[in-house]
């Protein structure tokens, strides 16, 4: 697993610009990702590859197809220092996990990398850096492999009940 | 202890009282989705086993971004959504009304104490009438086609206070982009804005829709305005509800409370790439432009484009630049021609278009080149996001940009 390494303020549109939003097939967005920005990623990007960044990443527009158009590149997991709301949930919501490290500037692009989420800790080219936990309330998500298999046999929903943390 | 209007509006839906941190499962008063995010939603609300909506009279469905049809993919979304609103029975504003967030406003379908949610970021924008309102993803309304909730973090709230007078041609534009560069791109993640004061009391809803929408500029969950005689005035003839009290309580906890003034403000410019980046426009005057964009949900409507008339009176727009003008709503379209406006922006050499979202989006038209430089009026300068990504844009009130318009470089609205 290789880094992809951006810096701080990844927007939804450096990540797919608004001319490919009619695409919506994880592997036809794939082929603009980054399309502008980092033009390497989307012909040498490799399924297991990671996209590392600084802050706020994913800020700007709620487009689906950011997240979207990471799967089909084959990246499954994003880190950074912070997120932006809207695309960590989208992340979760379709499959990409969200992982927050406050040391990211710790890790160069194509180090080799190997996540580990149990221990909370990444290695990257053989240093160790922390990560944080995922919010509880998203890991029922997460669980079930995104929302749409979390709610397929959902009824009805708790409305108004008591928090779930 | 108090609690901050977010907090009410939480508190008083459930039932309960709910403070800021508390994860819960909220009911959402209304849903709005278009032709971006819109097909996906369908597509996850069927996934997800979804067979009726949870209430079709709740979900607004408009087509603004890629309107009429720039290509067979967009015709195709279309015709897609058009046969979901038929088989579902959802009223569709179609290709007729204008760009979402106006039109949601303007035909009351957001109102003080609602929580409502949108597949578009820019959702937040109706806080400026009261209610709590964000952007979400197609995934998760889908969700909320078929269940009518969705789990909500209920948020903190940054207090910001304006006061003093504008000055002549600065406005609300000119104070969201400044509070943007104070509080930075991702100063309010996670968090609600509330915009208060004497400044904001007096604030007209054209300019508070503008201060809300930019809300998620700063990674806001949402930006929120206490309802007032303004508020409950707009809402007359859109809505039928009687006035209540709603506002955070002078004891409520905040994160932190910012103070502004705007007496002394210039006229702000954000600088290419980011938003949180606004300077004087005096820094930046002279800096030579390709396009300027007056219209969005940000910065269309009648008292927009009034004000950009006003600056340019009888004057020409500079015939080296291209200057697109577009409404907001029909409704706001309509008011423009009425009292002249239109025919005096074509007369000075603009190109009006019919209300969408137009450049703004960067994909439908009105798309940059490599190496050229777009003043706008709309929220975001990404780069890439009105066409190439070497292009730059550069965003302003609306004042600014036909003032530059006029002259052909970045100009203080002031000296023309
Ligand atoms: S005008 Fe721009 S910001 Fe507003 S909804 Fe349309 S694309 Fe989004």
């Amino acid at each position: 697993m290789r880094v992809w390494k951006f810096g701080d303020n990844i927007d939804t549109d450096a990540i797919i610009p608004g001319r490919f939003l009619t695409i919506y097939d994880p592997k036809e967005l794939a082929k603009h990702a980054f399309e502008g920005t980092r033009d390497d990623f989307s012909k040498m990007a490799k399924v297991g590859d990671i996209v590392v960044a600084g802050r706020n990443f994913g800020c700007g527009s709620s487009r689906e197809h950011a997240p979207l158009a990471l799967i089909g590149a084959g990246v499954k997991v994003v880190v950074a220092q912070s997120f932006a709301r809207i695309f960590f949930r989208n992340a979760i919501n379709v499959g990409v996990l969200p992982v927050v490290c406050h040391k990211t500037d710790q890790i160069a692009d194509g180090a080799e990398i190997i996540l580990n989420i149990r221990k909370g800790i990444i290695e990257a080219d053989g240093k160790k850096v922390k990560i944080e936990p995922v919010p509880e309330f998203m890991q029922g998500i997460i669980d079930a492999g995104g929302l749409v298999e979390y709610a397929k046999n959902m009824k009805e929903v708790p409305v108004c009940t008591k928090s779930q943390q | 202890m108090g609690a901050t209007i977010v907090e009410k509006i939480f508190s008083k839906k459930c039932g309960r009282d709910i403070r800021a941190g508390e994860v819960v499962m909220a009911p959402v008063d209304g849903a709005m989705i278009h032709d971006i995010t819109g097909p996906l939603a369908i597509q996850k609300f069927y996934e997800m086993g979804g067979e009726r909506v949870f209430d079709p009279k709740r979900i607004i469905m408009l087509f603004d971004h890629q309107i009429p049809a720039d290509s067979i993919p967009a015709a195709e979304n279309h015709v897609y959504m058009r046969k979901f609103a038929t088989e579902q029975q959802i009223h569709n504003y179609d290709i007729n009304e204008g760009v979402c967030h106006q039109v949601v406003l303007e035909k009351g379908r957001a109102a003080p104490g609602e929580i409502i949610v949108g597949a578009d970021s820019h959702t937040c924008m109706y806080g400026a009438a009261g209610a709590f309102a964000t952007g979400i993803g197609s995934t998760d309304m889908g969700f909320v086609l078929k269940f009518g909730a969705l789990y909500f973090k209920v948020p903190e709230t940054i207090r910001a206070e304006v006061s003093g007078k504008f000055p002549k041609r600065v406005g609300a534009k000119d104070l969201i982009l400044s509070i943007a560069s104070d509080i930075g791109a991702d100063g309010a993640t996670y968090q609600a804005i509330e915009f208060t004061g004497k400044t904001i009391s007096k604030l007209d809803m054209a300019g508070r829709m503008t201060c809300c929408n930019m809300a998620i500029e700063m990674g806001a969950k949402a930006g929120i305005i206490a309802p007032d005689k303004i508020t409950w005035e707009y809402m007359k003839g859109r809505r039928k509800m009687k006035s209540f009290p709603l506002e955070s309580d002078t004891d409520a906890s905040y994160v932190t409370k910012r103070s502004y003034t705007v007496s002394d403000m210039e006229p702000q410019v954000a600088v290419p790439h980011n938003v949180d980046t606004g300077v004087p426009v005096s820094k930046v005057a002279g800096t030579h432009i390709d396009q300027v964009f007056i219209g969005s949900c940000t910065n269309g409507r009648f008292e927009d484009l009034e004000e950009a008339a006003e600056v340019l009176g009888r004057k020409k727009f500079n015939p080296k630049v291209r200057v697109i003008i577009i409404p907001a709503s029909r409704d706001e379209y309509l008011k423009s021609l009425k009292t002249g406006l239109i025919g005096k922006f074509v007369k000075a050499g603009a190109l009006v278009e019919a209300p969408c979202c137009g450049p703004c989006m960067g994909g439908a038209f009105g798309l940059l080149a490599p190496g050229e430089v777009s003043l706008s009026t709309s929220n975001r300068n990404f780069k890439g996001r009105q066409g190439s990504t070497e292009g730059r844009v550069y965003l302003c009130s609306p004042a600014t940009a036909a003032a530059s318009a006029i002259t052909g470089v970045i100009t203080d609205p002031r000296e023309v």
